[in-house]
């Protein structure tokens, strides 16, 4: 019997009046996820296209793929290049990797050390987050969607691998919560549901979210973030670190799991580009907002702020800036959704990734609270961009 | 007003709660209630300024011109806050440094002014005195509610007694930085709306606008 024969037999069970009638988001979620959803637009207008929810949701998933290979493999290199300085592996997971060695330059060891702190947070997040769309799914009787798989994804790639998996589990309760399910759900979420579950751990435990033990899940090791360097001596001072500007393309410096390689990416958003997933107009925003506005600075210069000087090139392979603009500034629900007001959105980030990275002294790393800040405005640019045209428009016929 | 006494004292507690219902008095709320000592106190400025302050002007309502009203419940109000401030300054110093301004505040707290509007206007002094006490307490039990909240999974403790001994002090609870700032008694009062109107399906607001589905016609 083939898979959708079965799904043909049970179905009538989850329909109206079936035994199991309560549950029927939650078949309908499993058997879109395996066949293509048969629902069809009934009302006008008729646009017909092959790009569905399902398929959008897809793509970004693969788009994520080099990022996470590349996170696997910096996360276990971080690691074992400090037990090889001397540190102590312990607990479950070094035990695990080191049948396969801890040496650094063994790439199969390295993505064996990072898999076992990816594994974790990635099924937690899975588990706790997927509980909860379903909870809301069943209640509310909206659809489970793939949109989920992302979000999971996401805020996976954006935790430091050393995180505790009880704060992983309430971050992404939060993010899937109150970032999505109280306003309705996939697609009336204003803000990035990944980016509000890691923004409440962030300000709820600074202590395992952010500083310079929590990179490398090795006890006891300590090491600054890039970001964290150049903003208390400068970027030229990362070079003295072992950094090159090459290393931070490629992503083996310190960071959260999958943000580390900006060639990552671009290979990701090069895909999104292609199947037009991601709207270049945000792309292009973002990056001139951040180029314009870093230029500005590194013009204006300081005495006693190294970022000043900090140039543009750098602040784009450092942090979260290239993983934020690939995944989240694009994300299309949160983002403006007119054309000029895409621009503006994009912009308004950029501009504010390297104020708060450069001006605020609390935050060395600026994107998710950039993207958190644009994702607020961006209803309110598409409202004043509507406007405007309506006006510009009105003129014309007096 | 056929309201019975008893209405008047139990119904703003969660039927027409002002700050779940009636959304007033938040600013106060996000400020004071990071502990629960300091949200106590603050319940208490709050519930006497507003039932006093309702049953003078309740007093003087037939005297008060309609056109000036505003400015005489103000001087009122003012009044019994600086009474209040002075009070708090005389015998718990401490907490009146926490509170800051926020005493001061009550004043502009739109609960005070809102039952002067509403109530005191048009109702004798005793029935306007309790339903100002009512509110006061409604304000009051949000307050609380929140403060137990903030300060337990925020500090670990309540009324500054340790309940979970978090992990600087050598405990396993790891405190919620959070909850300690501003921002999270927003979260708090949001989730409390939800659950109180969960409970209570009359108090959900009607839609403005209806969202119009793929499936109809």
């Amino acid at each position: 019997m083939g898979a959708r024969a079965f799904f043909d037999r049970i179905e009538p069970l989850f329909e109206k009046g079936g035994k199991y009638e309560r549950y029927y988001p939650v078949y309908e979620a499993v058997e879109s996820f395996a066949f293509t959803p048969k629902t069809v637009t009934k009302a006008a207008p008729h646009a017909r296209s092959f790009v569905d929810m399902k398929r959008i949701m897809t793509y970004v998933v693969l788009a994520t793929i080099p990022c996470i290979l590349v996170g696997l493999w910096n996360t276990g290199l971080q690691a074992n290049m400090a037990i090889d300085a001397g540190l102590e592996p312990s607990g479950w997971r070094a035990a695990i990797a080191g049948i396969f060695g801890y040496n650094p330059s063994n790439p199969l060891a390295n993505f064996v050390h990072g898999l076992m702190y990816f594994l974790p947070i990635y099924i937690v997040t899975l588990a706790v987050g997927g509980f909860w769309e379903v909870l809301f799914a069943t209640i509310r009787r909206h659809e489970v969607n793939e949109g989920f798989l992302v979000t999971s994804m996401l805020y996976t790639l954006i935790m430091p691998a050393s995180a505790p998996l009880w704060q992983v589990a309430l971050g992404i309760s939060f993010g899937v919560v109150i970032g999505k399910e109280v306003f309705g759900g996939t697609g009336k979420n204003f803000l990035n549901p990944a980016l509000v579950g890691r923004a409440f751990l962030y300000f709820a435990y600074p202590a395992q979210m952010s500083g310079d033990s929590v990179w490398t899940p090795v006890d006891g090791f300590s090491g600054a973030t890039a970001l964290a360097v150049s903003a208390s001596e400068g970027y030229q001072a990362l070079v003295g670190h072992g950094i090159t500007w090459w290393d931070a393309f490629f992503g083996s410096i310190q960071g959260c799991i999958g943000e580390t390689s900006t060639f990552a990416a671009l290979l990701g958003m090069a895909f999104l580009l292609a199947t037009r997933i991601a709207n270049w107009r945000l792309i292009v925003g973002c990056l001139g907002g951040m180029i314009a506005f870093s230029l500005l600075l590194n013009l204006i210069g300081s005495d006693s702020n190294p970022m000043f000087a900090m140039p543009w090139y750098w602040h784009l392979v450092l942090g979260g800036y290239a993983f934020g603009l690939t995944f989240m500034v694009t994300e299309p629900v949160s983002a403006s959704h007119t054309n000029l007001g895409r621009y503006i959105y994009g912009a308004l980030i950029g501009f504010m990734v390297v104020m708060i990275r450069v001006i605020n002294p609390a935050f060395p790393e600026g994107m998710m609270l950039a993207i958190l800040f644009g994702n607020i405005f961006a209803p309110l640019i598409d409202h004043f961009v509507v406007r405007a045209n309506i006006a510009r428009r009105a003129k014309r016929h007096v | 007003m056929a309201q019975t006494t008893k209405d008047l004292l139990v119904d703003p507690l969660v039927d027409n709660n002002p700050i779940t219902l009636q959304v007033l008095g938040i600013c106060s709320a996000l400020a004071v209630t990071s502990s629960l000592q300091v949200a106590l106190v603050m319940a208490l400025a709050v519930t006497s300024v507003t039932a006093l302050s309702s049953f003078f002007i309740s007093l003087l309502r037939n005297a008060i011109p309609s056109s000036i009203r505003i400015i005489v419940q103000m001087v009122i109000i003012a009044s019994l806050v600086i009474l209040v401030d002075q009070v708090l300054k005389a015998y718990a110093f401490g907490i009146s440094k926490t509170l800051s301004v926020f005493v001061g505040l009550i004043i502009t707290n739109c609960i005070v002014m809102g039952r002067a509007e509403a109530f005191a206007m048009k109702n004798p002094p005793v029935a306007s005195f309790i339903d100002g006490v009512g509110n006061g307490l409604g304000y009051g039990l949000i307050l609380l509610l929140v403060g137990t909240i903030r300060e337990l999974f925020g500090a670990g403790s309540l009324f500054g007694v340790t309940i979970l001994q978090t992990v600087n002090d050598g405990g396993w609870y790891v405190p919620n930085g959070l909850l300690l700032l501003p921002p999270s008694a927003f979260f708090v009062i949001g989730l409390l709306i939800w659950a109180f109107r969960s409970w209570k399906p009359a108090q959900v607001e009607k839609r403005e606008y209806k969202i119009q589905t793929a499936e109809a016609h």
